[in-house]
């Protein structure tokens, strides 16, 4: 691979890579509040899965960068500051209640699950290997995020409602999911990665249906102003603290 | 048990165990979430060959996020130096993925007979093998239904058995 593409690369990876960790945060913010015990359980496994991709995905970058497998992603992960990630805003809302949460997943879920069909393609083989591994877990989630949101959709007049609300709320931010990654129109053009906003059609028709069918009510609004990776809500530097208050009391310390 | 010569490899010269007796040892390292099976019936170790004197062990994790995969790489360590080999590198290699098409017959009936339903064959096609009844591993009858995708490890799924109202839980598919 040329450099310029394994540097592009790199760059891609790692935003991916903060998509699945942020998203994992917020799913572990469940554990031990969920409203059902199997529930518990299903957003401790989620959280584990997405931070167990986002350490494939940085081990990946490092790969590119020649650096370090092992302390490279908790470098990235430990010690940035919150104006350096790049995942997008979808994830790093606050949890909300259990019907925001399992909507969110599933919007996401539903469009990873498109990306990762696209990269277990690409023409880089060690990241089509990776996002192949990734994908058959992720099959797992989807029929998890999928089987709930009719159920709660079409469910009480309580869970529609806040069904409902999810929606509203977080439909805006999912299309930031149409947004390119960092390098993503090179690596596009030379068959590594696909196009978001291609994949975005796709997803976009088939989860409105989804939605309709489970009762609830898509509205055509005009996606936020900055959905670009660059920005984040008011929201991302509490969690990042949260995250990395431990590492950064000690730097040094071994495990 | 198989005992194998316990030297402890250092200055031993020529005397570091055979392949055939590396991978009886390595047979022998439990699996530490499933103790009833091994690693190497788990399909989780992949090869083991030397580097002049050191041992590279190639291990492909379950699942991604696996928790246990450290522990398994110092239970190998362990293993392989009681059996006398004096250095051992454990490699961890993501691909190809771990699917449980890996897993032998024995550790499926190892499984079976502890109460965890195996993973069904699958072939590659895991939504479809997905859709087909589960066998409850206590009393046999395919009246089950799934509880939850999730449950006690990354590596396994809920379900109830309507005939012996007993929860079970079943090896997912990969």
């Amino acid at each position: 691979m040329e450099r310029a593409h394994q540097y592009a690369l790199s760059g891609y990876l790692i935003a991916l890579a903060d998509d699945e960790l942020i998203l994992g945060h917020r799913d572990s913010e469940w554990t031990g509040h969920a409203p059902i015990l199997e529930e518990d359980i299903a957003f401790a496994n989620l959280a584990l899965d997405e931070i167990g991709h986002a350490k494939l995905w940085y081990e990946l970058a490092a790969d590119l960068l020649g650096e370090d497998k092992v302390t490279y992603p908790d470098k990235l992960v430990y010690f940035r500051e919150p104006a350096q990630f790049r995942n997008m805003q979808l994830v790093e809302l606050p949890k909300g209640d259990w019907a925001f949460s399992t909507l969110r997943q599933y919007l996401f879920d539903a469009f990873e699950a498109l990306r990762l069909e696209a990269l277990s393609q690409s023409s880089y083989t060690p990241l089509a290997e990776i996002a192949a591994r990734i994908r058959t877990e992720e099959l797992y989630h989807l029929r998890h995020s999928q089987a709930w949101v009719p159920r709660l959709g079409l469910g009480t007049e309580e869970s529609h409602a806040r069904m409902q609300a999810a929606l509203d709320a977080l439909w805006p931010y999912a299309q930031g999911l149409a947004a390119s990654l960092p390098g993503e129109q090179d690596l596009h053009a030379a068959g590594i990665v696909p196009s978001s906003a291609g994949l975005f059609e796709r997803w976009s028709g088939e989860v409105s249906q989804f939605l309709v069918e489970a009762g609830l009510q898509v509205e055509l609004r005009s996606p936020l102003a900055d959905i670009d990776r660059n920005s984040h809500s008011e929201h991302l530097p509490a969690l990042i603290h949260d995250l990395q208050s431990v590492a950064r009391l000690d730097p040094e310390a071994t495990w | 048990m198989v005992m194998l010569h316990m030297h402890t490899g250092v200055g031993a010269g020529s005397q570091r165990p055979s392949e055939p007796e590396i991978w009886v040892a390595l047979s022998e390292v439990p699996d530490p979430e499933m103790p009833i099976v091994n690693l190497v019936e788990l399909g989780i170790v992949r090869a083991a060959a030397w580097e002049g004197d050191v041992l590279a062990v190639t291990i492909t994790p379950t699942f991604a996020a696996c928790p246990a995969y450290e522990v398994i790489g110092s239970s190998i360590r362990q293993r392989l130096q009681a059996a006398g080999v004096p250095q051992v590198e454990v490699r961890v290699q993501h691909s190809p993925a771990w699917t449980t098409e890996w897993m032998t017959e024995a550790a499926r009936s190892k499984l079976q007979a502890a109460g965890l339903a195996p993973p069904p064959r699958h072939q590659g096609d895991l939504i479809q093998v997905l859709m087909e009844p589960v066998a409850c591993p206590r009393c046999g009858s395919h009246n089950t239904t799934l509880q939850n995708n999730f449950g006690t490890t990354p590596c396994r799924m809920i379900y109830t058995c309507v005939d012996c109202k007993e929860p079970f839980e079943m090896f997912k598919p990969l």
